[in-house]
């Protein structure tokens, strides 16, 4: 083999960089989106690569659920902190106080509800560009999706009418109003994802990893008990998610392989404890990643609609 | 604990075809044979064998992941999948075979090394084969397979076969050259020479298509020869903490061809300074020289102006420097593409201002003969325009350079991407009056 010649991580990463360096130059106000997750963890990397000696040049965006992994967000803060970023978090329980938001009678689950937080804060700093960390292995409608993924003004994907995609030449153009994703990682698996995490040495939440906790079995899947509800003046923001008691609990050792919030993540029985170990588990898992997923879970065409009305 | 992983190779792929021609079913065989998939993937679609299947699994349901293409049972969209074998990695671009999307088949395609036509062994060479033939060829992808699937339904027949081998073999010497063509005999549905060697073709001494994809030479498919450097993105650093990058000035990039190194001259189009590169920055460290398609970050010995949209290129082989001209494009627009209107031109990370000077001729997807006459193209349609751009752009002839001989057409006002171009060779290359830069 000659030295000029790159393996399939070189190969990803110089793809994605490029992509990073295209919203670089024809966007006006982009933001990228860390949650603090795997693959956004990826994104920032990438960024590094992309811009670095200077800053990297677009703020972090973050929509939390209220239900989120504590872990992940005290970790999602140090990284951004680290790297310089300007973080900028907007929450679902903000948007439902002020009205943007509302929930859907008995629904638990706040995955839907991140849609108008997102594109509230879209609308909010004029961002033209949000840039993110999906990747087309996960899920058949994602498998769809084109790296420069246009928005109408309703934040809307018209599958039917995505711009073709040709070469490494994107057409970033878009009016007032209309916005676009661009997904870097489009052509990476969740195993790119480990072994690019292993060679670049990326710290990454220890919920990814075996340890102990409390679970309950609902829908087929192990989901975490909720922190405890200790301020009693505002309702309980895990309600419906707390175990019933036909639900009894578990002590298990568990770990998450793709982190939504509480609610919608499925831990895994797992005493992988290391990113060696967690490479060696997506080799030889039998089920896909969003398996795991309670949101995915809903319909055939879950993610679909979701998309189709402004997700990520 | 044992770093397992050596370099693996990446294979890109796309699959076409007419409709019917088992396109999906031949990934969804390809995947369920190599054992990509995964329990929850087997059970969906063991879900859905049971309430529109009639019981079968139907392998296509794998890739069609949209509402309306589960239901009317098509593929809409180009759909990506991605498995790895020990060997080597793919990603695969399933595209649509129905003529309206033939859009879609050269998104799939403009990135891929490797081609598979598939051919339905009833029915043989029809227009969609020699449209896909040729519009593979037009890419520049070096590699093809004609898949000749079905031959469980003429009864394996070596002859049927060789007829339709031969009608290929007709017409390839009027495509652009392919580096290599494979024919196999397949049939996707019951998984015959795809990953595993078929009982039924004793005929047939060549490999599975799984094993040619494996094995097919793709080390040299990236082009090494003339260096081009578009410039994506001007880094200077605002407020460095560092007092070393008070005056760093790099240009960002990724390498469209050839190699290059420090302490090389290097000329900047269209300025036609030249300098010398007086580092290759990277986040993980300098480097001593780079080569296509590694993204980096070049410095140069003198402070040029430069700004996002110029070309750093070697002094070898220079490019040509032109805002006249001449190109095959495929027309993707429902709005038909007319002699005197105006679109916006994106190629490296530059966009233009360009109208369209004349139209030549379209491609008689019959004959594979450019035909003069047309004055419009509608949809799907292949041709020849001559375009006139508002400032020069600076490019190589598409055969020789797939990355600095493309554009891309752009509505304005709609913003839609309407046309995919190939740029004929430039008559001269351009002749630079250089200005030595001296301070």
């Amino acid at each position: 083999m000659s030295s000029y010649h790159l393996d399939h991580l070189q190969y990803l990463e110089t793809e994605a960089i490029h992509i990073m360096r295209e919203v670089a130059g024809e966007f006006e106000r982009p933001a990228l989106l860390f949650s603090g997750g795997k693959d956004s963890i990826c994104l920032l990397r990438l960024a590094e690569k992309a811009f670095r000696p200077a800053d990297i040049p677009m703020p972090f965006l973050n929509v939390e659920t209220g239900h989120e992994f504590p872990e992940l967000i005290s970790f999602r803060d140090s990284r951004a902190k680290e790297l310089g970023a300007k973080l900028i978090v907007r929450t679902v329980d903000e948007a439902i106080a002020k009205g943007h938001a509302m929930p859907a009678p008995g629904e638990v689950s706040r995955n839907k509800l991140q849609i108008p937080v997102l594109l509230g804060a879209i609308e909010e700093f004029q961002f033209d560009c949000a840039i993110g960390g999906a990747r087309r292995d996960e899920e058949k409608a994602r498998a769809k999706e084109r790296f420069f993924s246009f928005r109408d003004s309703f934040g809307q994907w018209d599958p039917k009418a995505q711009r073709p995609e040709i070469w490494n030449l994107y057409n970033a153009r878009v009016n007032p109003g209309e916005n676009m994703r661009v997904f870097p990682l489009s052509n990476w698996t969740e195993m790119d994802v480990w072994q690019y995490i292993r060679r670049e040495h990326l710290a990454v939440p220890t919920i990814y990893f075996s340890h102990e906790r409390d679970c309950f079995r609902r829908g087929g899947q192990w989901l975490p008990v909720p922190p405890p509800h200790t301020d009693s003046t505002k309702p309980d923001p895990y309600a419906g998610a707390r175990p019933k008691p036909s639900e009894p609990i578990k002590k298990m050792v568990v770990r998450v392989r793709t982190i939504a919030d509480m609610i919608s993540t499925g831990m895994i029985e797992s005493p992988a404890d290391s990113v060696d170990d967690i490479i060696g588990e997506v080799a030889a898992a039998r089920v896909t990643e969003r398996g795991t997923r309670a949101d995915d879970k809903a319909s055939e065409a879950a993610m679909e609609d979701r998309k189709k009305a402004g997700y990520f | 604990m044992p770093n397992t992983q050596h370099a693996i190779e990446l294979l890109r792929f796309n699959t076409c075809g007419s409709v019917d021609d088992g396109k999906s079913t031949l990934i969804g065989r390809l995947l369920y044979d190599s054992k990509s998939l995964m329990e929850d993937q087997v059970e969906a679609l063991e879900k859905s064998a049971d309430i529109t299947g009639g019981g079968q699994i139907n392998l296509a349901n794998l890739t069609d992941g949209l509402r309306a293409e589960r239901e009317q049972g098509i593929t809409i969209d180009v759909a990506y999948r991605y498995f790895a074998t020990p060997k080597r990695k793919f990603i695969v671009a399933d595209t649509p075979g129905h003529v309206q999307y033939t859009r879609n088949m050269v998104t799939g395609a403009s990135t891929a090394n490797l081609s598979i036509v598939l051919v339905d062994a009833r029915q043989g060479v029809i227009e969609q084969t020699r449209r896909h033939t040729f519009i593979a060829a037009m890419l520049g992808i070096p590699h093809l397979v004609i898949a000749i699937n079905k031959m469980d339904l003429v009864a394996w027949s070596e002859e049927r076969f060789q007829e339709i081998r031969d009608e290929i073999e007709d017409f390839l010497p009027k495509l652009d050259v392919f580096r290599d063509v494979k024919f196999i005999p397949i049939s996707a549905l019951n998984g015959d020479n795809v990953v595993d060697v078929s009982k039924h073709t004793p005929w047939y001494p060549g490999p599975t298509l799984l094993a040619h994809l494996e094995t097919v030479h793709i080390a040299s498919d990236w082009n090494l020869n003339a260096f081009r450097f578009p410039v994506q993105w001007v880094n200077r650093p605002n407020n460095p903490t560092d007092q070393a990058l008070h005056d760093f000035r790099g240009l960002s990039g990724q390498i469209a061809s050839g190699i290059v190194r420090k302490g090389q001259q290097v000329a900047v189009l269209p300025g036609c300074i030249k300098t010398t590169i007086k580092d290759i920055w990277t986040y993980d460290g300098s480097l001593a020289e780079a080569f296509c398609p590694q993204s980096v970050t070049i410095c140069l010995e003198h402070d040029i102006d430069i700004s996002r949209g110029d070309m750093i290129v070697g002094l070898e082989q220079l490019p040509g420097m032109s805002s006249e001209l001449h190109a095959r494009i495929c027309w993707m627009s429902i709005r038909s593409l007319q002699a005197g209107k105006k679109y916006l031109l994106k190629y490296g990370a530059q966009t233009v201002q360009a109208v369209v000077t004349k139209v030549e001729g379209r491609i008689n997807m019959d004959t594979l003969d450019l035909e003069a006459g047309p004055t419009e193209f509608r949809a799907n349609d292949i041709g020849v325009i001559r375009l006139k751009t508002a400032k020069p752009i600076i490019y190589d002839g598409y055969t020789t350079n797939r990355l600095t001989g493309s554009f891309i057409m752009i509505e304005q006002g709609t913003n839609a991407t309407v046309a995919a171009g190939m740029l004929f060779p430039p008559t001269e290359a351009v002749k630079p009056e250089y200005t030595d830069f001296a301070i």
